[in-house]
């Protein structure tokens, strides 16, 4: 049997190289928040865990592997606010640009 | 009502669908035993596309040999991997051993 | 120009900045999401440092304080392998509407538990896994060759002992009860409790006696 249809996520039995049981990174703050506004679109019925899985699933082996942990999970959010029509394309796309604006200022 | 009940041996579905599953891919085409009944809860293939996953399915404990997963396995004989797994995914697997 | 002696973004004072270096693009993404949630009223910017303190608040030695209790009051112990969130609901522990299993390890079997479908762990409970709980080694590796893992983590199982490695793939969350070691007769619950770590809560060690301090 060919792994055809196998998702990036879907690791279970592959090979892979050493645990990197030390190397534990400080949650940074940004990453913190990513995390609570998980909880609170799933807690206010805004976005169902399930389908933040599934937006993570497709995405391809490059971007899942480069990505790290939290941004998968801020553009499976964003993702899922543009399917659920919370937000639009072109507001997140202005707020973005607003904000790399400020943040450039004031660096 | 839950088909399978604990002792139950149980063959999981050789399916390869796209979309959002939870049967882990090294599971599937495998026999296992059901350990425990879980209760009912929501289909996640169907929470997955803001459904609401209605009707529930029963979710089953199944405890599957080491060996019968990874014929190369080199661990203890002994060793079991559980995976939780939903009805849909499950079929009698009779007696075969 | 210099902006950091004034507020020139909608981001939480009560934090410091995260780093020095430029936004990234999913740091953007991050603020942008945020930010436009909170205009639109679905919470607030105090819904968000709520969350982020009431993580914060949990740890892995709110598992240990449970392992602990489960080794000196047999009651507790079967109460905590029947309904883990009602168990841990009696020590002050609020951890949520999803369901915890616990599994105890015993003379015959050993526990261990991963996600290797993405990284679901008790966090209700412990709070937010270690980095290598959600990374592709540990969750390829650990369901085809355990023993080869665990020794990694310094851990030795006899043949005789069934490892049985859980694979959190559905509505529920696990976390281990570990044997009691031997040698703790006696021992309080809090001395009891400074044995059991993290990762013997997820089953990749065991708790273990302090070495003797050296003479």
């Amino acid at each position: 049997m060919t792994d055809g249809g196998r998702l990036v996520h879907d690791l279970g039995g592959l090979d892979a190289g050493p645990i990197a049981k030390d190397a534990q990174h400080d949650y940074a703050l940004w990453e913190k928040r990513v995390d609570a506004l998980l909880v609170l679109l799933s807690a206010r019925g805004l976005l169902k865990v399930d389908e933040l899985r599934r937006s993570i699933e497709q995405l391809g082996p490059g971007a899942y592997d480069e990505l790290s942990y939290y941004e998968r999970w801020i553009g499976a959010i964003a993702q899922i606010m543009l399917e659920r029509g919370v937000l639009t394309t072109d507001e997140l796309g202005r707020r973005m640009a607003e904000v790399e604006a400020r943040a450039a200022a004031g660096a | 009502m839950a088909r399978f009940g604990p002792g139950d041996a149980v063959h999981v579905r050789a399916a390869h669908p796209p979309g959002h599953v939870r049967t882990p891919w090294f599971v599937r085409g495998k026999r296992g035993v059901v350990a425990r009944v879980l209760g009912e809860y929501a289909n996640p293939e169907e929470l997955a596309f803001n459904r609401d996953g209605l009707p529930k399915l029963p979710l089953y404990e199944v405890r599957l040999r080491q060996h019968d997963v990874w014929p190369d396995y080199d661990g203890s004989p002994r060793d079991t991997v559980v995976v939780d797994l939903y009805e849909n995914w499950l079929e009698p697997a009779g007696e075969e051993r | 120009m210099s902006g950091h002696d004034h507020d020139h973004d909608h981001d939480d004072h009560a934090h410091p900045p995260d780093e020095d270096g430029p936004l990234t693009h999913y740091q953007a993404l991050e603020v942008a999401v945020r930010e436009l949630l909170i205009e639109k009223g679905l919470f607030t910017a105090d819904d968000v440092r709520a969350a982020i303190e009431a993580m914060d608040a949990r740890n892995p030695s709110r598992g240990a304080e449970v392992v602990a209790r489960a080794w000196v009051d047999e009651g507790f112990r079967e109460r905590l392998l029947a309904d883990g969130n009602a168990a841990c609901a009696e020590l002050g522990f609020d951890t949520g509407a999803i369901r915890l299993a616990v599994v105890e390890d015993t003379e015959d079997v050993h526990n261990v538990i991963v996600c290797t479908l993405c990284s679901c762990y008790p966090r209700l409970l412990l709070g937010l896994p270690p980095d290598w709980y959600k990374a592709r080694a540990y969750r390829s590796r650990v369901v085809r060759e355990p023993r080869t893992v665990l020794r990694e983590f310094g851990t030795e199982l006899p043949d005789e002992v069934e490892l049985r490695v859980h694979d959190s793939t559905a509505d529920l969350r696990y976390m281990v009860l570990p044997r009691r070691p031997d040698g703790t007769d006696g021992w309080s619950e809090e001395q009891l409790a400074s044995l059991v770590t993290r990762d013997a809560l997820i089953g990749v060690t065991l708790p273990r006696l302090p070495e003797p301090a050296p003479a």
